[in-house]
């Protein structure tokens, strides 16, 4: 694999598009009956429906293009639109920081060669696309998820309920954890079943701020896993009064006689802003404390998940191997747990009851 | 302003409160973490926050609940990566 192609190799998980000459014919501010490209819908449709999000960094009006927009009926695709007339290069770094998702997994769709360099030139894992080539873009690898999960195709709703979530947020005056009780949140802890093993495949490739070994396991390994009895397999789904965020934490626990080991642990930087990224480590360490065993945890430093390595670390994990190239074994002796939130209500779904 | 009253500053801005009753004020020897819980995210900004403002990183052996658990255990820490810069 040369430089260009190991840059533009993740699954892209959103596409930002041009406007003028892009989605639509010719110029908005100079012709008002602009039309769709052909096929552009459909294009639309199968990219929203595989989970990638769209949105669009254009020069022009924002009113009167989003006015289009809703017009051509395809308004409601796109999240946190860039229209003004600033450098295309910093719409999409807003988009970026909006959607909480690295530029590495981002793609960029404009006619005019200036703009592809523009944002190319300041971004290089910004994958820029010639506009020429839009009914092509359904085959590119990169725009194909090997599994288009039910979390997948709700992805844009996900976020558009969380657009509504920040606004209440904004609204809302008093203590952070008054506002998260307002949310009436349900946190469910449940084994994987044949179901949720697809999405599990999926979180483990999209993780990376709050992925503890960075570890991405094929389906069928989950599997495997899942069917183990020396092994539990658990995925956590929340909901609020908006909707569910899906199934947004996995953990995976090797149980042997004296100790239990988390080969993986990893929660969904969605879920980051909810005050809920220790629930389902507190509840694996009441379990192993429960069974008498100790807690021992893989940990593979990235430079991405500092945060769960400070997770881990507050939480009195402490480390009993460092091979010095980032890879770490954590252990607890489960002295003391953390509670869990107040604002929350967790829900135990389990297949039996561990021993 | 004296690291102390920065560091006042960002936990009072920034503490998410275990019970709306409760009373926001905090001794500088009490244990943050005991007024609520830890929160992965509470735990970052706070060692961001450090970092940042107080300009150095963090070594892994000094990310534990302890250096942060107080106004005054984040005063030492913060004076003895000072202290070992200079």
């Amino acid at each position: 694999m040369n430089e260009k192609e190991q840059r533009h190799s993740k699954d892209v998980k959103c596409l930002i598009w041009d406007l003028d000459d892009t989605l639509w014919h010719g110029t908005l501010s100079e012709n008002p009956q602009v039309i769709l490209k052909p096929g552009i819908t459909e294009v639309l449709e199968s990219l929203d429906h595989r989970g990638i999000l769209l949105s669009i960094a254009s020069k022009n009006n924002f009113d009167d293009c989003w006015r289009k927009l809703e017009e051509l009926r395809v308004a409601h695709y796109f999240l946190y639109p860039q229209i003004s007339w600033n450098a295309k290069s910093a719409a999409v770094d807003i988009i970026g920081k909006k959607m909480n998702i690295g530029l590495d997994t981002i793609a960029f769709i404009d006619d005019q060669p200036f703009e592809r360099e523009e944002v190319g030139s300041t971004h290089s894992e910004i994958q820029c696309i010639d506009a020429g080539d839009y009914l092509n873009l359904l085959n590119y690898p990169r725009f194909n998820p090997r599994f288009v999960t039910e979390d997948s195709a709700r992805r844009r709703e996900m976020y558009q309920q969380d657009i509504r979530r920040n606004e209440h947020e904004q609204q809302f005056s008093g203590p952070k954890e008054a506002f998260l009780a307002t949310l009436n949140m349900v946190f469910q802890i449940s084994d994987a079943g044949e179901f949720d093993l697809q999405r599990a495949e999926e979180l483990t490739v999209r993780t990376n701020q709050l992925n503890a070994t960075g570890v991405t396991y094929s389906f069928e390994e989950l599997h495997f896993f899942s069917n183990s009895d020396k092994h539990d397999l658990l995925v956590c789904e929340l909901t609020d009064k908006y909707g569910s965020y899906g199934k947004i934490g996995l953990a995976l626990v090797e149980k042997r006689v004296d100790a239990w080991q988390l080969r993986m642990m990893l929660m969904s930087c969605r879920v980051m802003s909810r005050g809920v990224g220790t629930v389902l480590l507190a509840y694996i360490m009441n379990e192993a404390r429960r069974n008498g065993v100790k807690l021992r945890a893989d940990f593979r430093m990235t430079d991405r998940n500092r945060m769960m390595y400070v997770t881990y670390k507050f939480c009195n994990f402490y480390e009993i191997s460092n091979d010095g190239t980032g890879n770490i074994v954590f252990e607890n002796e489960l002295l003391q747990i953390p509670e869990y939130p107040d604002y929350i209500d967790l829900r135990i779904n389990r297949n039996a009851i561990w021993k | 302003m004296e690291v102390r009253e920065k560091i006042r500053h960002f936990i009072t801005a920034n503490f998410i409160i275990s019970n709306e009753e409760a009373d926001v004020s905090f001794e500088d020897h009490e244990n943050i973490f005991s007024l609520g819980f830890v929160n992965s995210m509470f735990a970052m900004k706070l060692l961001n926050y450090i970092e940042s403002e107080f300009g150095f990183r963090v070594d892994n052996d000094d990310i534990n609940i302890n250096n942060f658990k107080s106004v005054d255990n984040m005063v030492l820490l913060v004076n003895k990566m000072r202290g070992a810069l200079t």
